[in-house]
C-alpha cells in the first residue's frame, strides 16, 4: 500500500538545506561582485529547491510523466525570463546618473 | 444521509491505479494545481526581475529590508517541511496520534511564519515602504521610480506567498480533522501526502522569493 513508500533520510536533507541556507547568507557578504555572488546565490537556491522537490515532495520516486508535469512551469518561467530580459538591454544605465556637461550647448 | 455516507466512502477509497501516480488521482490533481501555481509565482518573479533589470535606481534590498528576521523565517519554514514529512512517516507506520501532532507542529510553524511576516510588514510600512511608493525614513535608503516599483513588487510577491502559507495552515488544520475522523491510518495517507505536496511547494517558493527579493 501507499505506506510502503520508500522514505529517504529526511534529517540528512534537512541538514543540507540548513547548511545551504547558511551558505547563502555568507555569499551575500563575499567580495566577488554582483555577478559572481548573484550566480552563486541562484545556484544555491536552485539546489535547495531541487532538494525539496526531489526528496520532500518525493519527485525522485515518482513516475517520469509526473516529473514532466513538474518541469513544465519551470520551462515556461525560463522562457519568460528570456522574453523579458532583452528589454533591459535597451535601458542606458550609464546616462541615468550623469548630469549633462556644462559645455554642452543649450537647446534652442 | 445515505447519499452522505456514499460520498464519504467514495472519498475514502480512491481509484487504485493511474498511469501517472501509482497511488492516487488526488496526487496528480495537486501536482497539476502546483504546476499552475508555479507559473503564477514564476510570472511574478520574472516581472520583478524584468523591472529590476530595467530600473537604474533600484534600491539595494538588503538596505531597505534587512535579512535577519527573514533568515530565521526561512529556517522556520524548512523546519516545518521536516515536521510535515515526519507526520507522513508516522502515519505510514500507523501512528495517528504522532502524525496529528506533527501536522499540528507544521501548521504552527506556518502560523508563526505568517505572524513574523505581519510584524515585518508593519515595521516596513511604518518605516515608509508602501505598495504604492516610498516615504519617510525609507526615502533615505531608496529613491525614485525604482524604489516605488520595489515596494509594489515586494508587497505583492511576499503577500501572494503569505496568502499561500495562510491557506496552507487552514488546509493542514482541516487535514488533522480528516485523520481524526478516519480510524484506519492507511485511509488518510493520501490526504496527508497531498497536503504535504502543497506545503513543500510553499516552502520551495519561499526559497526562491528569499533569494531573489532579499539576498540578490
Amino acid at each position: 500500500m501507499a505506506g510502503e513508500h520508500k522514505h529517504p533520510n529526511y534529517m540528512a536533507i534537512f541538514w543540507m538545506l540548513a547548511i545551504l541556507t547558511v551558505a547563502e547568507l555568507i555569499v551575500v557578504f563575499l567580495p566577488f561582485g554582483k555577478f559572481v555572488n548573484g550566480t552563486l546565490l541562484c545556484g544555491l537556491a536552485v539546489g535547495k529547491a531541487a532538494l525539496v522537490a526531489m526528496y520532500f515532495m518525493h519527485l525522485k520516486f515518482e513516475t517520469r510523466t509526473l516529473g514532466l508535469i513538474a518541469i513544465t512551469p519551470l520551462t515556461i518561467a525560463t522562457l519568460l525570463v528570456f522574453v523579458i530580459l532583452p528589454d533591459s538591454l535597451y535601458v542606458d544605465h550609464k546616462t541615468q546618473n550623469v548630469k549633462p556637461a556644462a559645455s554642452a550647448p543649450a537647446k534652442p | 444521509m445515505t447519499a452522505q455516507a456514499a460520498t464519504t466512502s467514495q472519498h475514502a477509497v480512491e481509484p487504485a491505479e493511474t498511469p501517472l501516480t501509482p497511488e492516487s488521482w488526488g496526487k496528480l490533481g495537486m501536482w497539476i494545481f502546483l504546476a499552475g501555481d508555479a507559473v503564477g509565482f514564476g510570472v511574478l518573479l520574472a516581472a520583478y526581475g524584468g523591472m529590476r533589470a530595467t530600473s537604474a535606481d533600484w534600491p539595494n534590498p538588503y538596505d531597505v529590508l534587512g535579512i535577519n528576521l527573514t533568515a530565521a523565517m526561512t529556517f522556520l519554514l524548512i523546519c516545518s517541511s521536516v515536521t510535515m514529512v515526519k507526520a507522513l512517516e508516522w502515519l505510514g507506520r500507523g501512528d495517528r496520534a504522532k502524525a496529528k501532532m506533527f501536522l499540528f507542529f507544521t501548521a504552527l510553524g506556518g502560523a508563526i511564519f505568517v505572524g513574523c511576516q505581519a510584524y515585518e510588514w508593519t515595521h516596513l510600512i511604518q518605516s515608509g515602504l508602501h505598495i504604492n511608493g516610498i516615504s519617510g525614513h525609507a526615502l533615505e535608503l531608496a529613491k525614485g521610480q525604482g524604489a516605488t516599483l520595489f515596494g509594489t513588487t515586494f508587497f505583492i510577491i511576499t503577500g501572494f506567498h503569505g496568502m499561500h502559507v495562510t491557506g496552507g495552515v487552514i488546509y493542514l488544520l482541516s487535514v488533522i480533522g480528516v485523520v481524526s475522523r478516519r480510524p484506519d491510518p492507511a485511509a488518510s495517507y493520501n490526504v496527508v501526502e497531498i497536503v504535504g505536496l502543497y506545503w513543500h511547494f510553499v516552502d520551495l517558493v519561499w526559497i526562491m522569493v528569499f533569494t531573489f527579493m532579499y539576498l540578490l
